[in-house]
């Protein structure tokens, strides 16, 4: 039974990605993206990565679908452009070649997987009540290999560095995003001023609870962003100019709070990122918290894009 | 065959389903989306090879898998740079091409950077 549900899974997986590839419309192809993202949702629970699954709806089903549905009806009207240099027909059976090839090797690959499989799991195990946190995960992600969570938020800093510098001189330090068109009475404002006291509430939920059960900031800020972005969809706010001290002290505070954090562990512990013995957890709540309205901030200013209006219009 | 072998053959597919589109799309945003099968192929791999490492009680190895959350947020800002990139392309040339040859179309917006020289992109 769950494998037959398995293999529909997968079936449809590989549909919708193939629909993603060749489908002629980029509307069409972006709108079978999302679905192939919710359904990857299901493998990953299959997978028993229920962390891994929130991500993956939250961010590379959701947020990645809003930003390329964005591009799509931004760039309406360049399809002329493009359709001139197709790919010549050597091209595609040598890329199709190419392609098969690395898919084969994947396949034998997976097929040849060493038995027993080789897992960290037990040291994880072993560990954990150092940490004081309950989910494995989130120990992972804030106390085995915090460096590569530090590194991740600074990454993401870097992203909306890159993002912002696109901006035309005139637009520098202004508003991203399109002038707010707000009608009142639409369902969109209707949606805008019902749902974010519930987002808010959900978002909160699951990074609090990401401690103990799957969950976590990211998850947690990914759902805080698209609550602050609806409202400004719906044009019952506007997006902050970029050069705002607030906006830009509070895409920093949670990073620099984690640098300074790790920055006592050398005194306090034995090394940078290590946490004194029994303040593990306190410690972690608190990189956690400081996080969470620095990723919110980031994961809606990279979904806004470069400014594209002028601090006075 | 059991879900994670299962999975893992799902993923290799998309992989190359991925690689695919990036090489023969010609739009730059289904390259992009491209790009993004492809990573989340790569993902489903790994998440295949850490449901193997299920031990302790835990129904799979929690660092692959911590890790691949760090890598899906990853990926979603390198396609939040991409997207920007080829945004700030259109206002610039009036086209999304990726040719060599430079589109005929005039720059739209007046404060348009001299247009670099053909091959120096």
């Amino acid at each position: 039974m769950i494998d037959l549900l398995n293999i529909g899974l997968v079936t449809l997986i590989l549909g919708l990605a193939v629909w993603a590839i060749v489908a002629r419309e980029d509307f069409a192809a972006v709108v079978g993206f999302i679905a192939y993202g919710l359904l990857l949702t299901l493998a990953w629970v299959q997978l028993h990565g229920i962390d891994v699954a929130l991500t993956e709806a939250a961010i590379g089903g959701g947020l990645t679908g809003v930003l390329l549905i964005g591009a799509v009806a931004h760039l309406r009207g360049s399809a002329a452009a493009v359709s001139a240099e197709p790919t010549s027909t050597p091209v595609r059976w040598l890329a199709a070649g190419v392609t098969a090839t690395v898919s084969g090797a994947l396949v034998i690959c997976v097929l040849a997987l060493p038995n027993p499989a080789p897992t960290l799991a037990h040291h994880v195990a072993d560990n954990i009540a150092d940490t004081g946190v309950g989910n494995p995960i989130t120990a992972v992600l804030l106390a085995f290999r915090s460096m590569d969570t530090l590194l991740e938020a600074i990454v993401l800093l870097f992203a909306l560095l890159g993002v912002w510098s696109l901006a035309s001189d005139k637009s520098w330090g202004g508003r991203p995003g399109p002038q707010p068109q707000s009608d009142p009475n639409g369902i969109l404002a209707y949606a805008a001023r019902v749902l974010p006291p519930l987002g808010i509430i959900v978002g909160t939920y699951i990074f609090w609870v990401g401690a103990d059960h799957p969950g976590g900031k990211f998850q947690g800020a990914t759902i805080l962003a698209a609550m602050w972005l609806l409202v400004m969809m719906a044009g019952l706010i506007d997006a902050p100019p970029i050069s705002r001290t607030w906006l830009r002290v509070g895409l920093v505070a949670g990073p620099l709070l984690f640098i300074a954090i790790g920055l006592a562990g050398v005194l306090t512990a034995d090394a940078f990122l290590s946490y004194p013995q029994g303040l593990a957890k306190p410690l972690i709540v608190a990189i956690e918290l400081a996080l969470l309205p620095s990723l919110t901030l980031v994961l809606g200013l990279l979904l806004l894009g470069a400014p594209r209006r002028g601090v006075q219009s | 065959m059991n879900a994670a072998t299962l999975f893992g053959l799902c993923a290799a597919l998309l992989v190359g389903l991925g690689l695919f589109g990036l090489i023969v799309s010609s739009h730059p945003l289904r390259k992009i989306l491209a790009f993004n099968v492809l990573g989340s192929g790569v993902f489903l791999l790994c998440g295949a090879i850490a449901r193997r490492g299920a031990a302790a009680g835990m129904g799979g190895d929690p660092v692959p898998q911590a890790l691949l959350i760090t890598g899906i947020v990853v990926a979603f800002s390198a396609t939040a740079l991409a997207v920007a990139l080829l945004l700030r392309l259109f206002a610039v040339t009036g086209s999304v091409t990726l040719a060599n040859e430079a589109p005929a179309a005039a720059p739209v917006s007046p404060q348009a950077p001299p247009q670099a020289p053909p091959g120096e992109v």
